[in-house]
């Protein structure tokens, strides 16, 4: 397996998710340049957090039209894995390559805590290691995370089972109260229709090491190392 | 026509002189050092480097009392922050400074451009940043005004450091009616940086080129140096163009190519522009080095048409670095910025005359001579005096102190105070996790950082209980760094130096100079008994506002090492059934109290007595028990007392406690006093033993005082129950106090 982090003119997580994933994970892994097509012979990309090209415009909108992401798109559309972590979620619903938008959170500010999570889709190559219904707890820091999708496209996320993670509360139940930032149906995290790219606000990097207190992220990423090397 | 008549600038006189803000005998002074009446763009260069803000003509004097050397110091002060080692050649590069008056004219943009200056601080060293935190001190939330500057500042602290992906760690918010006109926001930054890989504003090398990089120069900021040199008055709306705009995208970009480019060997200072733009930098890096600069400043990159050699040379445009290159690696050094596509030029050239030379279209506009400049600037030996509100003050008897019945109630109106309350409103605006180092979060006494290369850890607290220094500025100064030494140490880390940010009123008024002068004996007693010396830092004076000054704010940023950071401690209790041991004698000391000021309306009588001794044992315990992991959390006491101490252990993991005292004294002495060389440390029955002989290996005199068990707060003297509260009432409280006035 290799894999490769994404690095745009202000992404911010670039760092921590090539420590994840190269000292963490032991995985080979390679920063990929925006002004860059070549994508170096990964099988997982990750575009990870951050302001990239400042946020200006709109979250993820200019980097969605970088040379890198051609190249993404293109391994995306042949059945590539790739994740996208909070501004990578955004670049994902900029780029089409997932259904829906990010917009401002509901109270208008930045918010970093721990939130609850439910995971509702364990079939996809990055949620195997959880089990259905199983309450994770991972942080979230952003400014424009309250994911948006018309009715009829959410009837169809529901239908495909294409919900992966929804904001709950301690004990699971996905109330308002227990959404941070006032996503439709407390949505965190959706996949393509294959199943082949994940997008989600909350950041697996930042909660996968014991010294930092949780691990509820490694198993993200540990789900796709194993799936890659065909385990399960 | 010459160059230099086509900008029709006046001629320069006393009055053009007075209006920059230099006074006659400074005035004076500039014209006997260059032999000449200086023109006009030279009188601004003169005005704003002699300003306050970037002289510190009031304080150097001062300053020099201050210890700054030590076995850790790999750089003191003088560049732009302080280095220490903490494992090896890993080093840590930090520095604390003010954005006061801009944070109060525009409090987004204000913030945000602290936050942007200090990051550019530290990594002009070469360190790249891995914390920050900032100390801030606003007015009460009874009022619109207050509650708008503080939404502005936190949005402006947010808004930058997030994008920039630095994690905001933790700081300090204090509030008082004193703060309401002159706003504190002191910002904080850490780096990491290799022994061998240190960078310093150096100008070498007759012939090597000067290179800009970074934003382009816009007449934003300028003169915004002298403008933090003058009080306040009603009339600072209009100086809102005086204030700079951040743009921390741009900030970001400029951090990954100045750590790419100084992974190489191509460059030999550099100096990035804050207060005072291009002079200060320009002037700092040939005035260290001896050496002269020739600039030629119709090639800096500008924002607009029209701007002339003086907008130019003083203009506070954030984002820009300046830096000299090695002949003949120009290309290279090119090759880095255009990659991050930043603007760069050359803009000039080392020479060894000792001037620094403006040309404009070939032609010579300003010259003047660096190091007279810089080193025989203006230096005053201000009268002081001490102020009579002193005595008054002292003239307070606390047995005289009315009588409180419901301490529970007192207990909750302390919770429900906006300095002790739960600043989660504040800090979960801030990514506090972003490069995923953070070990402990924002709401313990000190954040805790992991080193990815190293099996330590850096701990960090900002410190400065105002009220202390207002009420004896010696002991506040004193107890500012004790408190912050304790903290660092209550997370089981070793406190090593630290960085201090110096928040006064006009030093003009004897008053005044004398909170100074007695802060910084303070502050110096502290650091020569812990051996915590002072490696950068920051003055800022003239925080008044129509006359009416801040309390004196001795900020003072600690950092500490921990050996193993898996050994850091938080300071929530972790298990039921574990021993509650109060560490430290308490002196039943009320004066300048939050409960004094809170239950009472008071601010009176003296500061807590000052135990240096005592906290060095206190210190040392801590580092020694924590290091044996024989503590299962350890919590200092300070403001609000034993009580409040005790409850905020409780809150995290809802953990409650039972402790008795029999001490013949009044109860709200008991539970509120703000005796200091305390903490409440929680111990395992598997390791009171040991931890009992430890507290006497140091001395330290101790009680056990308690356990924790179920889920409310109780606390008895001599058998009777004084506080008896129920945990989870005591933390909506505290939890909700200041959100609930921001909402």
């Amino acid at each position: 397996m290799k894999a490769g982090v994404v690095v745009f003119p202000g992404s911010n997580c670039d760092h921590d998710c090539y420590h994840v994933l190269k000292h963490v994970l032991e995985v080979d892994t390679v920063f990929l340049w925006h002004k860059e097509r070549d994508l170096k012979g990964v099988d997982f990309i990750v575009l990870p957090g951050g302001f990239s090209y400042g946020d200006y415009l709109r979250c993820g909108a200019i980097a969605s039209h970088s040379e890198i992401i051609d190249s993404v798109v293109e391994f995306a559309e042949k059945g590539g894995l790739v994740l996208g972590i909070c501004n990578g979620f955004q670049v994902l619903t900029e780029t089409r390559l997932l259904p829906g938008a990010l917009l401002r959170n509901r109270d208008l500010k930045f918010i970093c805590k721990n939130v609850n999570l439910v995971v509702s889709n364990v079939n996809t190559p990055f949620t195997r290691f959880y089990t259905p219904g199983e309450i994770i707890k991972i942080p979230i820091a952003h400014m424009d995370g309250n994911y948006f999708i018309d009715e009829k496209g959410l009837n169809e996320l529901i239908e495909n089972e294409q919900v992966v993670f929804r904001y709950c509360s301690e004990t699971g139940e996905t109330f308002d109260d227990a959404n941070p930032n006032g996503s439709v149906d407390n949505i965190a995290g959706i996949v393509n229709k294959k199943g082949n790219v994940l997008g989600m606000m909350p950041h697996p990097e930042r909660c996968a090491e014991e010294i930092l207190g949780n691990m509820d992220g490694f198993h993200i990423f540990n789900s796709v190392k194993k799936y890659l090397k065909g385990g399960i | 026509m010459s160059v230099y008549n086509s900008f029709n600038y006046p001629d320069v006189d006393e009055k053009i002189a007075k209006e920059m803000g230099l006074k006659t005998e400074e005035y004076e002074l500039a014209k006997k050092i260059l032999g000449r009446n200086p023109n006009y763009i030279e009188i601004g260069i003169i005005s704003s480097m002699w300003s306050e803000h970037c002289s510190y003509k009031s304080s150097k004097i001062h300053l020099k009392k201050l210890p700054t050397q030590g076995k850790c110091v790999v750089q003191g002060p003088g560049e732009n922050a302080g280095i220490i080692e903490i494992d090896g050649d890993i080093c840590a590069c930090f520095k604390v400074e003010s954005h006061n008056h801009p944070s109060y004219i525009e409090p987004y943009q204000g913030a945000a451009t602290g936050v942007g200056g200090i990051l550019r601080d530290v990594f002009t060293m070469g360190a790249r940043p891995v914390a920050a935190m900032n100390s801030l001190r606003f007015g009460t939330l009874d009022n619109d005004e207050t509650i708008k500057i503080m939404d502005g500042v936190v949005a402006g602290i947010a808004g930058y450091g997030n994008c920039f992906g630095v994690p905001t760690v933790g700081g300090e918010v204090f509030f008082d009616e004193c703060y309401q006109k002159n706003p504190l926001v002191n910002a904080f930054a850490l780096g990491i940086v290799k022994k061998d890989k240190i960078f310093l504003a150096k100008a070498e090398g007759v012939g090597n080129p000067i290179i800009y990089v970074g934003a382009k120069t816009g007449r934003d900021g300028i003169h915004g140096a002298t403008m933090a040199s003058e009080e306040f008055s009603a009339d600072s709306e209009s100086k809102r163009p005086n204030v700079q705009i951040g743009d921390p995208f741009k900030e970001k970009l400029l951090l990954e190519a100045c750590l790419e480019l100084m992974k190489n060997e191509y460059i030999i200072g550099i100096q990035d522009m804050g207060a005072a733009g291009l002079t200060s930098s320009s002037f700092e890096m040939a005035s260290k080095s001896g050496s002269g600069v020739k600039l030629y400043l119709d090639k800096v990159p500008v924002r607009e048409k029209g701007m002339t050699p003086y907008e130019i040379m003083l203009s506070e445009s954030q984002e820009r670095m300046l830096m000299v290159a090695k002949k003949g690696f120009e290309e290279k050094v090119i090759e880095i910025f255009k990659k991050w596509d930043l603007d760069v030029a050359i803009i000039g050239e080392v020479t060894d005359d000792g001037f620094v030379r403006l040309f404009w279209n070939g032609e010579e506009v300003a010259f003047l001579p660096a190091d007279p400049l810089s080193n025989n600037a203006p230096v005053y030996d201000r009268p002081y005096k001490k102020p009579e509100y002193i005595e008054d003050l002292r003239s307070f008897s606390p047995l005289k102190l009315k009588k409180i019945d419901d301490l529970n109630t007192c207990l909750f109106n302390l919770l429900n105070s906006q300095n002790i309350a739960s600043k989660r409103w504040v800090f979960e605006q801030y990514d506090y996790m972003v490069r995923t180092n953070t070990v402990v979060i924002p709401g313990s006494d000190a954040a805790v950082i992991r080193i990815k290369e190293s099996r330590k850890g850096i701990a960090l607290s900002s410190d400065c209980n105002p009220r202390y220094c207002y009420v004896n500025p010696k002991k506040g100064g004193s107890l500012a760094v004790v408190e912050a030494a304790r903290n660092v140490a209550m997370s089981g880390a070793k406190p090593l130096a630290i960085t201090n940010c110096l928040n006064f009123g006009n030093p003009e008024k004897p008053e005044i100079m004398w909170q100074f002068v007695e802060a910084l004996e303070g502050m110096k007693e502290a650091c020569l008994a812990l051996d915590t010396p002072v490696v950068s830092g920051n003055v800022s004076f003239y925080n008044e506002t129509e006359g009416k000054g801040v309390y004196p704010t001795p900020t003072i940023v600690m950092v500490g090492a921990i050996d193993d950071v898996k050994n850091t401690l938080k300071s929530s209790f972790k298990s039921f059934n574990s021993h509650i041991i109060v560490v430290g004698k308490d002196k039943y000391e009320i004066g300048a109290s939050e409960y004094l000021k809170v239950c009472h309306n008071l601010v009176a009588g003296d500061a807590p007595e000052v135990e240096l001794d005592a906290e060095k044992k206190l210190i040392d315990f801590m580092v020694d028990a924590s290091g044996r992991k024989l503590l299962n959390s350890a919590h200092d006491i300070s403001e609000g007392g034993f009580a409040v101490a005790l409850a905020e252990m409780t809150f995290e993991n809802e953990i409650g406690c039972e402790v008795s005292f029999n001490e013949d004294v009044r109860d709200d002495f008991l539970l509120f006093s703000e005796s200091q060389a305390r903490a409440i440390i929680e111990v395992s029955s598997l390791n009171l033993e040991k931890v009992e002989e430890l507290l006497k290996k140091y001395g330290l005199f101790y009680m056990i005082a308690g356990k924790t068990v179920g889920n409310f707060i109780s606390i008895r003297n001599k058998g009777r129950k004084i506080i008896d509260v129920n945990i989870l009432a005591a933390k909506y409280i505290y939890e909700n106090a200041i959100k609930g006035k921001m909402q």
